[in-house]
């Protein structure tokens, strides 16, 4: 244990925080799903040209181009985060095809997306879950037949966050439907302007709709658009998983959380008494405190195995597990807090900020059961983190 | 920045739980709960052996000079096998009270001792900790009288106490000096805690005030804390390792979601503990603004997933965890008390907002 910086990253500091300092000015505001706008992109392009967004990636698909080093990358994620200056630019082609393209993408496909993904130019979203497909994923039905140089594809997915605005998608489709269920699927990018693509948008219970549905009908792909070989898409899809598990949980974000708490708790007054001076509040302050640190200690856990090029196990498969459950008993908390004005949801001149609060509450706990339901987390951490046995298969016509 | 533990703090750990896996058994801890006191005594002289009774003692009082996290990381293993062994009054409070005195020399006088292994102390905080009316310490110019209880590491006869009174920790003697110690019968056999009865009893004052106070009872926090993580983490393991065995309906139990579960939501809420555990040890050497906070939190948090645990890992064992058989109470028990002793968790947690500036 050292917990002291070394001079290189003192230094590496002292350059995120001039950057900052002098061009916060350009910086707009956290991201929504709408479509980037020129100042967003001038923004991102800034962040790149300085190394503060798509750092690792080479210099010829339009990245920075630097070795790949956590600590530098936590210390840029912490001075933004204290500055309360968004990042670059964090959707799903970034953070989950940009990834795989790079492990597994043939050049065409790397020289034709990276360059114009990371820049916003063009927006992806992800082609998963099916209506019949959540945890088993594996067994999704959507279908692509091949019909000369073209897929055929026919099928729906949900829960496709930002398919109102996507350029394009990363999509799973079945490709071979007598092989086994995980070796029948390919990883294909569908353009959304394709005839034949439908998407409308899902309701949720916040009363928004953060997500869609997408049907296709008789939509036609060129057959280059596979990323892997057919049949391997299960393999390629993976990759990106661990990505995605990795952003949800994030302990920065719980730490922010109980930081507005303590604000709240210092603001709001019932009965002659200000919250932070309540000693039942104040308790259960203290214990999601102790839940907060352990997670961002946990964090750091992480980076040093990473920066080590270490397996993490049970330090990281916990992760998500906790990291939304934690976020999401903070925002229960707050909503306590506020008491019966906790329970507004919408304009009132009784408001008092419970909005964002409610929202939280309800998002995050889509956030629990989506990415890998809590209890396909406990699976996780049971059998890779314990080595327990996996649930046997029941018998269906006398085979297994 | 390196958030991991060292290569040499793994060899320490590693080194103490072999010592502890060949030399303690279901089989000897229950003798020993029956009063057999051959356990207690060949694991100190192992203790002795391996020069760890001065681990935290500076080298030139004949230790070994090495920090509260390494301290921590012995406590993890003794807890991990329920080890009735003083260690967290005698060699983790005791030298850290000792070192604040500036006056009476009781630094070359007694660390040496300590650090040898020729010399137990016994530390016993109830006075500042959680006072009841019908007890208490009174001082008479340099002569202590009263009743102190729950002292730690009491049971093999302590050369000298160290307790408080009005704001300053006292040392004091128990050869021919008016000191009685009992044993108070807890639901922890593995653990012994004591009753010490003063009568005019010549003392010591250490000084270092209310400031000395504070970071023997932050530093005895921290090494509860992390005998809380390794009796949790034992019976994690043991639990696991039991519905791998066990068969019901023709399968393994272990291979139930239900049981599945069981055993991940004690890992999950287990894991970050550990490195809240390093990191709150790593403090009280090296990031001293934040050690009494990570202290009350490190103490109060395990308690609270240490007891969640013990239920839980019973469960697992279905009927046998229930009986003597297996012997899991021992760790139930050891992780009841550890809970209790220097603070329970809402008091404990109280101190953390108190800490803070949260005004009550």
């Amino acid at each position: 244990m050292d917990l002291n910086a070394g001079p290189e990253y003192i230094d590496f500091r002292e350059n995120v925080l001039s950057f900052l300092e002098k061009n916060k000015h350009m910086a707009g505001k956290a991201r929504t799903p709408v479509r980037p706008s020129s100042e967003e992109l001038k923004w991102q392009k800034k962040l790149i040209d300085n190394g503060y967004a798509a750092r690792t990636i080479p210099k010829k698909y339009g990245g920075y181009g630097a070795q790949s080093d956590v600590l530098k990358s936590r210390i840029i994620a912490e001075e933004f985060s204290k500055a309360n200056i968004p990042m670059g630019m964090a959707n799903q082609g970034i953070s989950m095809l940009v990834p795989t393209l790079l492990e597994l993408g043939s050049d065409d496909q790397k020289n034709e997306w990276i360059s114009k993904t990371i820049s916003g130019e063009v927006i992806w979203c992800q082609g998963y879950s099916e209506p019949g497909s959540g945890s088993d994923l594996a067994s999704l039905q959507t279908k692509a037949i091949v019909d000369g140089d073209d897929f055929i594809i026919n099928g729906q997915k949900i829960w496709t966050s930002g398919a109102q605005i996507a350029d394009m998608m990363f999509c799973l489709v079945r490709t071979e439907p007598e092989a086994a269920k995980h070796k029948g699927i390919s990883y294909i990018l569908i353009d959304m302007k394709t005839p034949g693509i439908e998407v409308r948008p899902l309701m949720t219970m916040t009363g928004h709709a953060e997500f869609n549905e997408v049907f296709f009908t008789d939509v036609r792909v060129p057959k280059n658009q596979i990323v892997g070989k057919r049949g391997e898409g299960w393999y390629v899809a993976n990759a990106t998983l661990t990505h995605e598990r990795g952003m949800l949980g994030d302990p920065n974000q719980s730490a922010t959380r109980l930081n507005e708490i303590i604000d709240l708790m210092h603001q709001e007054t019932i009965n002659g008494e200000k919250l932070i001076n309540n000693p039942i509040h104040l308790d259960r302050l203290m214990k999601l405190q102790a839940r907060v640190l352990s997670m961002s200690f946990n964090s750091l856990r992480l980076l040093t195995a990473s920066h080590k090029k270490l397996d993490a196990k049970m330090a990281k498969l916990i992760v998500k597990l906790n990291g939304c459950q934690l976020n999401h008993d903070l925002a229960g908390f707050a909503i306590d807090l506020l008491g019966e004005l906790g329970t507004i949801y919408g304009k009132s001149n009784h408001d008092h900020g419970s909005g964002k609060w409610q929202w939280k509450y309800m998002f995050d706990l889509g956030l629990i059961i989506g990415g890998g339901t809590a209890q396909i987390q406990k699976n996780i951490i049971s059998e890779i983190g314990l080595g327990m046995p996996r649930e046997p298969k029941p018998m269906v016509n006398g085979k297994k | 920045m390196e958030f991991a533990l060292s290569e040499e703090q793994e060899i320490l750990m590693d080194s103490v739980k072999k010592m502890l896996d060949e030399n303690i058994s279901i089989d000897n801890l229950r003798e020993h709960s029956k009063g057999d006191d051959s356990l207690r005594k060949s694991l100190r002289k192992l203790i002795i052996d391996m020069g760890l009774p001065g681990l935290m003692i500076p080298e030139e009082y004949g230790g070994s000079g090495l920090g509260v996290l390494e301290a921590s990381l012995v406590a993890e293993q003794l807890g991990s096998y329920a080890a009735p062994s003083p260690w967290i009054g005698s060699s983790i409070m005791a030298p850290t009270a000792i070192l604040f005195d500036k006056e009476n020399n009781l630094a070359e006088k007694w660390l040496p001792l300590i650090a040898s292994g020729e010399i137990t102390a016994c530390v016993s905080l109830s006075e500042v900790i959680g006072k009841r009316s019908d007890l208490g310490l009174v001082l008479d110019g340099t002569n202590v009288s009263g009743v102190s209880i729950f002292g730690i590491d009491g049971e093999l006869n302590p050369t000298i106490i160290i307790t408080a009174v009005d704001d300053n920790l006292i040392l004091v003697e128990t050869d021919n000096n008016g000191v009685e110690i009992n044993e108070i019968p807890t639901i922890d056999s593995t653990r012994p805690v004591v009753e010490i009865i003063f009568d005019s009893s010549k003392c010591q004052i250490i000084t270092g005030g209310k400031d000395a106070i504070q970071k023997t009872i932050d530093v005895g926090r921290i090494g509860l804390a992390a005998d809380l993580l390794g009796a949790s983490q034992n019976m994690i393991n043991k639990a696991v390792e039991y519905s791998l065995e066990r068969k019901q309906f023709e399968r393994v139990i272990g291979s139930f979601q239900a049981v599945k579960h069981m055993c991940a939501e004690m890992a999950a809420d287990l894991e970050p503990c550990r490195s809240l555990m390093w990191y709150a040890a790593y403090s009280q050497d090296f990031i001293k603004d934040e050690a009494s906070l990570l202290a009350c939190h490190a103490k109060a948090h395990l308690s609270e997933i240490g007891q969640d645990i013990a239920r839980t890992s019973t469960q697992v064992f279905g009927g046998m965890g229930f009986t003597d058989l297996l012997g899991m109470h021992y760790w139930f028990k050891r992780v009841g008390l550890s809970r209790q002793i220097l603070g329970g968790p809402e008091r404990v947690r109280k101190e953390a907002a108190l800490i803070q500036g949260f005004e009550l």
